[in-house]
């Protein structure tokens, strides 16, 4: 059997994976909604582990809801990034500062 | 009786209410005939309460009509205070405000405003009324203030004319320094006294004028404090010395509100208030020795620019201030009966004079300069016998009605022993000559001398209709016999005994009642007397100087060229008044606008926390790289943060 810790570390990694994803990509959009994504899958991992190791079903009701948010939010995501490309023609992160002050 | 004298002052305002209002709808011919009803109700009425009140020895009347609020103990009150002296006062304001009435309707025969007009005077009558009927200060506040709106409002009557509009401004303006004296004086009444009513206040007077107050460094006795204050405000209304220089710039209203207003009864309001305030002044000797020397410098220096003026109206205005002053003189001796008798006569004949200068004025096709006139007489006989019976009066020829209210002024001042009196009496023994110069200088160059119109004007030279002579004729005769027929019971006979309150120490006319021996003898007394023959003098050099030798004047013109400049200048109060207290209140103006409101509120306040904000902004902006990476960790640092301060 599988101990818990080994669900959280796998989970901890993946989120490191992801952050370290958006913090050093600096070339394409995409590639930080997959981070997200990656993110949100991580956390899934550490609430189905919980929920398994301490018998509690919330955790695997609490998944549910976030992945039909995060495809929800995948869907938006995708949406602004056609329109982003329309727009400017780029798709590049370190293009995109329109925000810069 | 109640409702009579509520009926009195309300007939005028209902008049003037019905004109105001509903001017187009009953027309010019409605517009006069409702208001001279009203104000001829007034009158009637008026009258039946002197009948009253003097002739079938009525009681006197002083109940209140209507609580307009309790406040702290402090009634505000509605209330009529019924006399001797205001069953008079109302006698001459609504007999007055009835001849001007009727001499409108040919005054302003052709004028656009007719209805206002008439609107304008029936409510100055009403609140005229309610000031001298009042029976507390708060009222007599409330008419103070709503005369001084109607002289306001009749001033610039012609309001598209530039001088009208300056000319009304000017009277507030001036009136407002007063009417703030003035309701000092009420607020320090109020303070000490403790009550608005007439009769509460004067039975603590006693009192009171044994207290003292600290205005800034010194102690001064409460009660002459309030009596100056007071004065103050009857300076601005009664046009005193410094306060003087609205009345002859409100001229420029129409000549019937002239003679209704700014002669014959609301510029005498001052002289009403100080006599009803009598029971206060005599416990005062500094507030009343202030009052005539400030009479005095009025009666005399006034009376010396009337000299100098060519514009017919203000000839007679300067005329008005100086007699004015007379009656300050008469009350700062404590004669406050000779000070309401001479307010009486010189009613009926300031307004004959005025009346009669209008009367002039429309001849002339709307001509004021007596330069361009003369020879008047055999074109406007009714208007030349008027005005050359106004103006003995005015001079006071003995028997006529002037000449006993002034003579007893002026004997009252001889008698007087207020320090300052010997010098007081001299210069309104001058006063007289003065006058008499004045007057019969303006009578000869309109009525006697060369034609000096153009042809057009004398072609149509002719008197004026009916509703303009009548008035004159109704004012002459008070003019001639009021003198004769009063100054018995006013001045000797205990006429003003329950209104007025003087000090035996201070009682002149007592003193000049031991020598009356009727008026017969007062007449045969004046005809060997100083002022008599002053005033003979006076007429003999207008004579000389207009219609013997006419080029005389031209030369003494030049050859006093320094004298004539001053006098012609108005000293240059003007001037003065201008330089410091117009052009000083336009550049305190201008600086709290520059230093307050854009330096300090724009400035400072709003921009100044505007540039602020934007320079936080500019150096803050730098944190928004528009990197999103950037806005990553920033979230991951808060999340960690977050967790670091939340979870043990």
């Amino acid at each position: 059997m599988i101990p818990l810790s080994s669900y959280l570390i796998l989970g901890a990694i993946m989120f490191a994976i992801s952050m370290a994803g958006i913090f050093i990509n600096r070339k394409n959009v995409i590639i930080l909604l997959m981070c997200v994504e990656l993110m949100l899958l991580a956390v899934n991992i550490n609430f189905i582990a919980f929920s398994h190791f301490l018998g509690d079903l919330a955790g695997q009701v609490f998944v549910f809801f976030i992945l039909t948010v995060a495809a929800a939010e995948a869907a938006i995501g995708l949406a602004i990034l056609v329109v982003l490309s329309r727009n400017h023609q780029t798709i590049n992160v370190s293009e995109l500062k329109n925000l810069e002050g | 009786m109640e409702n009579i004298y509520l009926a009195i002052p309300l007939a005028s305002l209902i008049g003037a209410i019905i004109a105001g209002f509903m001017g187009k709808q009953i027309g010019r011919a409605g517009a006069h005939t409702v208001t001279i009803v009203g104000v001829g109700i007034s009158f009637i009425l008026s009258l039946m309460a002197l009948n009253h009140i003097v002739f079938n020895g009525g009681a006197i009347y002083n109940e209140t009509v209507y609580t307009w609020m309790v406040s702290d103990g402090l009634r505000f009150e509605v209330g009529f205070l019924i006399d001797h002296l205001t069953v008079m006062m109302m006698a001459v304001v609504t007999g007055v405000s009835l001849m001007v009435h009727v001499y409108t309707i040919g005054y302003m025969a052709d004028d656009p405003g007719y209805q206002r007009f008439f609107s304008y005077i029936s409510l100055f009558t009403f609140s005229m009324l309610m000031l001298v009927m009042s029976n507390n200060f708060l009222q007599l506040f409330f008419g103070w203030e709503a005369v001084g709106l109607v002289s306001y409002l009749l001033i610039g009557f012609w309001y598209k004319k530039e001088t009208a509009i300056y000319a009304n401004l000017k009277a507030f303006l001036v009136n407002r320094v007063g009417d703030f004296g003035f309701i000092l004086g009420i607020a320090a009444v109020v303070m000490y006294a403790g009550s608005l009513d007439y009769v509460e206040v004067f039975q603590k007077a006693p009192q009171i004028s044994n207290q003292t107050m600290s205005i800034g460094l010194s102690e001064w006795s409460v009660i002459t404090v309030i009596c100056i204050l007071l004065f103050i405000g009857a300076m601005g209304k009664s046009a005193q010395v410094p306060l003087h220089v609205w009345l002859p710039d409100s001229m420029e209203g129409p000549t019937p509100i002239s003679a209704l207003i700014h002669a014959a009864t609301m510029v005498t309001a001052g002289i009403f208030m100080v006599a009803r305030m009598s029971p206060l002044y005599e416990f005062s000797e500094t507030a009343l020795g202030f009052v005539m020397v400030i009479g005095a410098i009025t009666a005399l220096f006034m009376g010396l620019i009337g000299i100098v003026q060519n514009d017919i109206k203000r000839v007679v205005a300067y005329s008005t201030l100086s007699q004015l002053g007379y009656m300050t003189v008469a009350l700062g001796v404590s004669a406050y009966s000779a000070a309401v008798f001479h307010l009486m006569t010189h009613a009926f004949f300031k307004a004959l004079l005025f009346l009669a200068a209008g009367s002039v004025i429309i001849a002339m096709h709307h001509e004021q300069d007596m330069r361009k006139m003369g020879g008047l007489k055999k074109y406007m006989p009714i208007t030349w016998i008027t005005s050359l019976i106004g103006s003995l009066a005015l001079i006071g020829v003995p028997g006529f009605s002037g000449f006993f209210s002034k003579d007893s002024i002026i004997e009252a001042v001889h008698y007087s022993n207020v320090p300052g009196s010997d010098l007081v009496y001299w210069m309104v023994v001058a006063g007289v000559f003065i006058t008499a110069f004045y007057s019969f200088r303006m009578y000869f160059m309109v009525f006697h001398g060369k034609e000096r119109m153009d042809q057009h004007t004398k072609e149509h030279l002719h008197e004026t209709p009916w509703v303009v002579t009548l008035p004159l004729i109704a004012l002459a005769i008070p003019s001639v016999i009021i003198g004769w027929l009063t100054i018995e019971p006013m001045l000797f006979g205990g006429y003003f005994a329950d209104s007025i309150f003087v000090k035996e120490s201070h009682n002149v006319l007592a003193a000049f009642g031991k020598d009356y021996h009727g008026q017969w003898a007062m007449i045969q007394h004046a005809i060997f007397a100083l002022p008599t023959w002053l005033a003979l003098a006076g007429v003999g050099l207008a004579y000389y100087l207009y219609i013997i030798n006419p080029d005389m004047a031209e030369k003494l013109k030049t050859i006093l060229s320094p004298a004539y400049k001053l006098l012609d200048r108005k000293y240059w109060v003007d001037e003065i008044y201008f330089a410091t207290f117009a052009d000083g209140g336009r550049g305190l103006g201008k600086g709290f606008w520059k230093l307050g409101d854009v330096a300090l509120i724009d400035g400072f306040i709003v921009n100044g926390s505007a540039r602020v904000v934007g320079w936080f902004a500019g150096v803050i902006r730098h944190v928004q790289t528009g990197i999103l990476s950037h806005y990553a960790f920033a979230m991951i640092l808060g999340l960690i943060a977050l967790l670091a301060l939340f979870v043990k």
